[in-house]
């Protein structure tokens, strides 16, 4: 260090400005001149490992559904017939089960969890944010299978005796509404599944809201406040459109999570195959639901193929949710600037 | 498909190879007597030394496993025809039986109170019976107060032997169920909520007041559950127990096939729903040594097993059956068409 060319003393104090390490950089790159190239090499073998683990993942989806796909090709996706007896089977009913199951469970995870967040950065006091914030995080390392349980054994009858009778007492007559809540009351069925998942899901789109939202500079807060703003206006004008992308993040995030949930559906579904009713309180399946549960017993051939099947819809349906999401995303950014 | 298969056996044969020591033995297949062989597996293991890897993964993965070679038995709670055996050189024999018991939960009653015949069964599982009170079981129990509630049907919702005998048995005594659902390990069921594996169901049952459930019978034993009486060929209510499922075991022709489903035997004190589970093994053995530590496990667990198999509640088969069993041995035999010595 001491004897070294002016400029090369500067960069190195600029290193050390960086690093507060000591040493010479010129000393340390020499040393293993291979290293750049095999780091390099590194991650772009690792990035090029993800997307060979994809692409195999498809290919042997594909090839495992081979035979249902040559049997029903598309029409699979509209069948709602699944009887192994007669080795005939239709996707239907499951796709149905989990696209309604993840609608409603973000129809209510989304207004809860954007009022967590809210009242976490905005209007907590500061001694309850940090306990409040943990116990959220605690939520979403409760295992799945809890939650099931949970919603069978304790939820499921408190939704059949509290929410479904009442509700079949008061609109049971009317021909659309009364549609939508027949069906026994054992408590089980498409809104239940809805109902855990929301709560399954909160805890991750809560606190990936709570993050985002805490990224806003306080500058822009203290000027919409100093304008006279009221809360609700800061986060609805100022912090959201801020934090669009997080927050449209958090949202997939969850829903992801909704539309892969096996354990905790599969307690408080039911588990039926057929289409009868649009009763959310009628017993359903969903894609991961029918798959661990038939998967083990399942006879090679068209079922089997047909379960692969079901599999290779549920990621394409993840992967329309991913792209759709990218897409909202530009769609803003284009947008950013813009006079609302 | 092939790959799918190539790639489990890939995953098997490297876990057998690893362990295939001190004549280590595996086997896969159904889970219903999973308990039981892990018990037998974990005595002899004590009594003998060698070790007998039991892996609980479903009859019909069981099946594929046995045909791929990648286990020394693969077990089944739903035997193989003689043709199908046939076709893919295997042979099979029952080791255990067991029960599958209608189970309800009404208040006030206890079990065994309620008389059901299969007829009525079937129609309760098809939907076209539903509340307590119809006249059809209403006839079927004068004197019992029935409630005027909806029946809720419990089953399975995950494939399973216990499905099959189930619905065999409906099958052979509900034409209409025969129509229109037929038998299997998975169904396509017409009504109904469906709970994952037998403590599912059971669990079901026992939260939805006015249900109907079937367990196994070790189930419907360990809950406390109320059973009904069942009609059976003879016209002659039952309760399930030992001495009703022996009953039917007793009355089935062993000597011919073990291809045997025991639903709806003869015998005046058989239970209609009564099945044996099976191992399945290959005809021509790769490895003679493997077969013949496989057999001599269920050579012991035939001589001093009977009593670990009642204690969970499984029901062992007739002595007669046991010899017939070990008597089939011979058929077993190594690459050069000698019999498996396993004494």
């Amino acid at each position: 260090m001491a004897a070294t060319f002016p400029a090369e003393q500067s960069r190195a104090e600029e290193k050390m400005h960086s690093t507060a390490s000591g040493g010479g950089p010129s000393q340390r790159t020499r040393r293993l001149p291979w290293a750049d190239a095999a780091f390099s090499l590194l991650a772009h073998g690792a990035a090029w490992l993800t997307l060979a683990l994809l692409a195999g993942i498809i290919v042997s989806l594909v090839i495992g559904a081979w035979p249902a796909i040559a049997e029903y090709g598309l029409s699979f996706l509209w069948r709602s017939e699944w009887d192994p007896v007669q080795n005939k089977y239709g996707g239907l009913v499951m796709i149905y089960g989990t696209l309604a199951t993840s609608f409603i469970a973000l129809l209510i995870a989304v207004p809860v969890s954007f009022g967590i967040a809210l009242f976490l950065t905005e209007l907590a006091p500061s001694w309850l944010r940090r306990p409040l914030g943990v116990a959220i995080e605690l939520l979403a390392a409760v295992p799945s299978i809890v939650y099931g349980m949970w919603g069978l054994l304790v939820f499921g009858p408190i939704l059949a005796t509290y929410v479904q009778q009442p509700l079949q007492r008061l609109v049971g007559d009317t021909p659309v509404l009364g549609s939508l809540v027949s069906g026994a009351p054992v408590g089980i069925g498409i809104l239940s599944a809805g109902i855990i998942l929301a709560i399954m899901v909160i805890p991750f789109i809560a606190s990936v809201m709570r993050d985002v939202f805490e990224t806003t500079p306080a500058l822009l807060k203290e000027s919409a406040y100093g304008l006279g703003s009221t809360t609700w206006e800061v986060v609805w004008k100022v912090v959201l459109p801020y934090t669009k992308s997080g927050v449209i993040g958090a949202i997939m995030l969850g829903l992801g999570r909704a539309l892969g949930e096996t354990m905790a559906v599969t307690f408080v579904i039911g588990n039926f195959n057929q289409l009868n009713s649009l009763s959310l309180f009628e017993a359903a399946n969903s894609i991961t639901s029918a798959l661990a549960n038939e998967f083990a017993e399942a006879s090679p051939g068209l079922h089997q193929a047909s379960l692969i099947y079901l599999g290779l819809v549920l990621f394409f349906i993840t992967f329309v949710v991913l792209v759709l999401s990218r897409f909202l995303l530009s769609r803003l950014k284009r947008n950013e600037g813009a006079r609302t | 498909m092939s790959l799918f298969r190539s790639l489990t056996l890939l995953a098997a044969v490297s876990l057998t190879a690893g362990a295939s020591t001190a004549q280590d033995v595996t086997g896969a297949g159904a889970s219903f007597p999973a308990p039981l062989y892990s018990k037998w597996a974990d005595a002899y293991n004590k009594a003998v030394g060698a070790k007998i890897n039991y892996q609980s993964v479903g009859s019909s993965a069981g099946l594929r496993q046995i045909r791929g070679k990648t286990v020394d038995f693969g077990a089944s709670d739903i035997p193989l025809s003689d043709a199908d055996l046939a076709k893919d050189n295997l042979v099979q024999f029952p080791t255990v039986m067991g029960g599958v018991v209608p189970v309800i939960n009404l208040k006030g009653i206890t079990p065994g109170q309620i008389r059901l015949n299969g007829q009525l069964l079937g129609d309760i599982y098809l939907g076209k019976i539903t509340k307590w009170s119809d006249p059809a079981l209403a006839a079927l129990n004068p004197g019992v107060l029935l409630p005027d509630t909806t029946i809720a049907v419990v089953r399975r919702a995950d494939g399973s032997g216990t499905t099959f005998i189930f619905t065999n048995y409906l099958s052979k005594v509900n034409a209409d169920w025969k129509g229109k659902v037929g038998e299997g390990a998975a169904v396509n069921w017409p009504t109904g909520a469906g709970g994952k594996g037998n403590e599912g169901v059971a669990a079901f049952v026992q939260r939805l007041p006015n249900s109907i459930g079937y367990v196994e019978y070790s189930y419907a034993k360990a809950n406390k559950m109320a059973h009904v009486l069942l009609r059976n060929s003879a016209g002659s209510f039952v309760a399930p127990d030992d001495a009703t499922f022996k009953a039917a075991a007793a009355g089935a022709a062993w000597d011919k096939t073990f291809f045997q489903i025991l639903t709806e035997q003869p015998g005046k004190d058989a239970w209609p729903i009564t099945g044996a589970t099976f191992i399945v093994m290959q005809k021509t053995q790769d490895k003679p040594a493997q077969a013949a530590a496989s057999l001599k496990f269920f050579d012991w667990a035939f001589s001093n097993g009977d009593k670990m198999a009642v204690d969970l509640e499984y029901v062992s088969l007739p002595d007669t059956v046991e010899t017939l069993v070990r008597r089939s041995w011979a058929e077993i035999k190594d690459g050069a068409g000698k019999p498996i010595a396993f004494k």
